[in-house]
């Protein structure tokens, strides 16, 4: 799950992380107001939206006054603002950040996320603060510091202060920077968080170490334990199908395709989309319909799937395995039945009693064209998606 | 010979009461799997379905019953502390069938076991493995199994059956089945497994299939490439999943250029396994990969390279001069010696 901003630095401030002050505004005025909460210096106004790169796209922008606060608050709000993560409609802004202005003399970069291939949380810290970490990763892999973290152990102050003195950190700096790094790591652990990320981490020239921006993207398996994070989901940055499939406990992924996928199982739906992708045509969507594939989500699952208006075709591929292909067959119908249909539905069915299964779905009235195996499915699929 | 399980493996089931848990034991013990405790906290003394005694604690249920592999149904918030419970209890295997563990939970299981080499794990998130014919400890339809010479090993569950299913209709039986889950942090992993089939006797070839996200398929090709003798089919889901999303497992992302589907491929290929462009060509692969190996390559030589232990570097070349062998080891082989 991802959060806004704002979010993130109110988490970290719980924390004892520095990040400078700052105030929410859904308004222009509000904004104006909260610029003259901070002093009435310079201020920096951020449209808060879940997708980074806002910079580029016009979401930051500096002020010089509450009332530059204000006009560019007007301005971002209800703006599509664009960015290489939004897509290429963009995501309406909804909320500007407010947000007190800092002498900045370095940027730096300081990030935590679990690295999978030794099973631990991995503290990232490079001196290539402000641009696309992943770029610097791949260019200069050697400007970015690692240390790893004993979940026995915690980050230990003296990994901090390795990474400290990697980043050319002098002074009073380095123990900020420790603080900083400790009390991102407790917020990351005590949330359950997946990814926490400070791109820039700032040093200011008074030597003071801020966090100037703050993502933090959370563990969906552990949001159960967590209420008050659960409660900072923020439904108008996500898709609404996506959202309703979650209620549904399907697994639903939009793509731009135009043939709407209903699979069971996540490996065989990805290799549905990869069969589809081969056979020239494009998956609308990944969908998970989970091990069961009963009516009741098969029904979810297709009014989910058909709620794109781009979906030309769909594709069932289900394994019965423990849950058996007539019965599976007779999900499909009384799904399709109460959805109404209209537009081509290939089905596909392995597994047990698939003789049977084939069989309900043939003598239906319904016009559904059967298909052997993924191959024999795909192909079916595309053409009736391009008809 | 399989690997892991066999028809002596005395099953223990941590969370037996459960909706799942109860569905699935009642599967086991169809399919003949030697179930022969199970727990649940405050349900001790009592019996499930009349036979399988229940007992509030693992180290109880191992006293009394000798159980030799757990498997776990229990909900995510209480997985952990039952994998840590029964290898604590010296339980030498332990599979976690449980969706939805906390990262953060599996981190610490992780870090607990890399002090205790004797405990197994395999998953979490995954359908747990068999020994057609023999045991069966999972989720898995078991009917669609048949006893014989392949291993599977897999991080996805459905793909796992798609790929039995072709094996079995064209006559191809089993050795064992894996699943070692789409979770990002697990036990097991494809080099574990394909050790195992390498050195099994019974094992002829093996099908690996693995999905975008992480980098173990490539740890899994670096090992068939400088130690496995038997032909390997394999395939890589996830080829057109857009970066940054999370395609229903935890583990299938890809993320920062990392993980993805054509790294994948491309290091399992270069370790010469027969990589298919869908699931639903893996039973003719290997049909074709066995029919190649027999046509190529005496019988006497086959027999002694399965029958290794474990290869190490070098091993299979010192076994027999690459002169000697036909077709795909043969070069295999004689990369090595250059190596």
């Amino acid at each position: 799950m991802k959060i806004h901003e704002y979010q993130a630095k109110d988490i970290l401030r719980k924390f004892g992380v520095a990040v400078p002050r700052g105030y929410l505004a859904v308004t222009p005025l509000e904004a104006e107001g909260a610029a003259r909460q901070l002093g009435g210096g310079i201020c920096a106004v951020k449209a808060q939206i879940h997708a980074g790169g806002r910079g580029k796209g016009g979401g930051v922008r500096l002020a010089r006054s509450p009332e530059e606060s204000r006009q560019h608050a007007e301005a971002m709000l209800g703006m599509m603002l664009k960015t290489p993560q939004t897509g290429p409609e963009g995501q309406e802004v909804r909320k500007v950040y407010i947000e007190e202005g800092c002498r900045i003399a370095r940027e730096l970069y300081l990030g935590m996320t679990l690295d999978r291939e030794v099973g631990r949380l991995a503290v990232m810290a490079s001196t290539e603060g402000g641009v696309d970490i992943e770029e610097v990763a791949a260019k200069h892999p050697e400007k970015i510091l690692r240390e790893w973290v004993d979940p026995l152990t915690g980050l230990m102050a003296f990994q901090a202060r390795r990474l400290a003195f990697g980043l050319g950190l002098t002074g009073d700096s380095v123990g900020q920077f420790v603080r900083f790094a400790t009390g991102l790591y407790n917020a990351y652990v005590a949330t359950d968080a997946s990814l926490a990320e400070i791109n820039p981490l700032v040093v200011t020239v008074g030597g003071e170490v801020l966090a100037l921006d703050a993502k933090m993207n959370f563990d969906d398996n552990a949001l159960y334990r967590h209420a008050d994070i659960a409660a900072m989901r923020d439904p108008d940055e996500e898709d609404p199908k996506e959202t309703q499939a979650k209620e549904y406990d399907l697994q639903y992924i939009a793509l731009d395709g135009d043939i709407g996928c209903m699979v069971n199982g996540a490996g065989l739906a990805m290799a549905t989309m990869d069969v589809i992708k081969l056979s020239g045509g494009r998956p609308a969507n990944f969908l998970d319909v989970g091990g069961g594939a009963d009516e009741d989500k098969v029904t979810a699952a297709f009014k989910i799937i058909l709620s794109d208006p781009q979906v030309k075709a769909v594709l069932v591929n289900i394994f019965g395995g423990i849950m058996k292909c007539d019965v599976i067959a007779n999900g499909i119908l009384a799904a399709a039945k109460q959805v109404g249909i209209s537009i081509p539905l290939v089905v596909r069915l392995e597994g047990t009693n698939v003789a049977l299964g084939k069989e309900i779905l043939a003598q239906s009235e319904l016009d559904i064209i059967p298909a052997d195996d993924l191959g024999d499915a795909a192909r079916k699929v595309v053409q009736a998606a391009a008809a | 010979m399989s690997i892991y399980v066999d028809r002596d493996t005395r099953v223990l089931v941590q969370g037996i009461t459960g909706s799942a848990g109860s569905f699935h034991t009642e599967q086991m013990l169809d399919y003949g799997t030697r179930v022969v405790a199970g727990v649940t906290p405050n349900r001790g003394g009592t019996k499930f379905q009349g036979t399988v005694p229940i007992f509030h604690t693992v180290d109880e249920a191992v006293q009394e019953t000798g159980a030799n592999a757990a498997v776990i149904f229990v909900p995510p918030p209480f997985a952990a502390d039952a994998v840590i419970e029964s290898s604590e209890a010296g339980i030498p295997l332990v599979i976690a069938i449980t969706e939805g563990i906390p990262v953060l939970d599996m981190i610490r299981v992780r870090r607990y076991l890399a002090d205790r080499p004797q405990t197994r794990l395999v998953g979490p998130n995954c359908p747990g493995l068999i020994t057609p014919g023999q045991c069966k400890i999972g989720i898995m339809p078991g009917h669609i199994h048949r006893p014989g010479r392949i291993g599977v090993v897999s991080r996805s569950g459905t793909l796992t059956y798609e790929a039995v299913k072709q094996l079995t209709d064209l006559g191809l039986g089993q050795s064992s089945a894996v699943g070692i889950g789409g979770d990002p942090v697990h036990g097991t992993d494809f080099v574990d497994v394909l050790r195992e089939f390498e050195a099994d006797g019974e094992t002829e070839a093996v099908i690996m299939i693995g999905e975008i996200g992480g980098t173990e398929e490539e740890r899994g090709a670096a090992f068939v490439r400088d130690h496995m003798t038997k032909p390997v089919v394999g395939f890589i889901a996830g080829r057109t999943a857009p970066p940054g999303k999370r395609m229903g497992h935890a583990g299938a992302v890809v993320s920062g250029g990392s993980g993805t589907a054509e790294a994948k491929i491309a290091a399992m290929r270069e370790a010469g396994i027969n990589v298919v462009e869908g699931p639903h060509l893996l039973g003719r692969a290997m049909k074709e990969a066995l029919e190649r190996r027999s046509r190529h390559r005496p019988a006497a030589a086959g027999k002694r390279a399965s029958s290794q232990a474990p290869a190490r570097k070098g091993a299979a070349s010192r076994n027999a001069a690459p002169s000697q062998r036909g077709g795909k080891s043969a070069r295999k082989a004689a990369k090595r010696v250059r190596d």
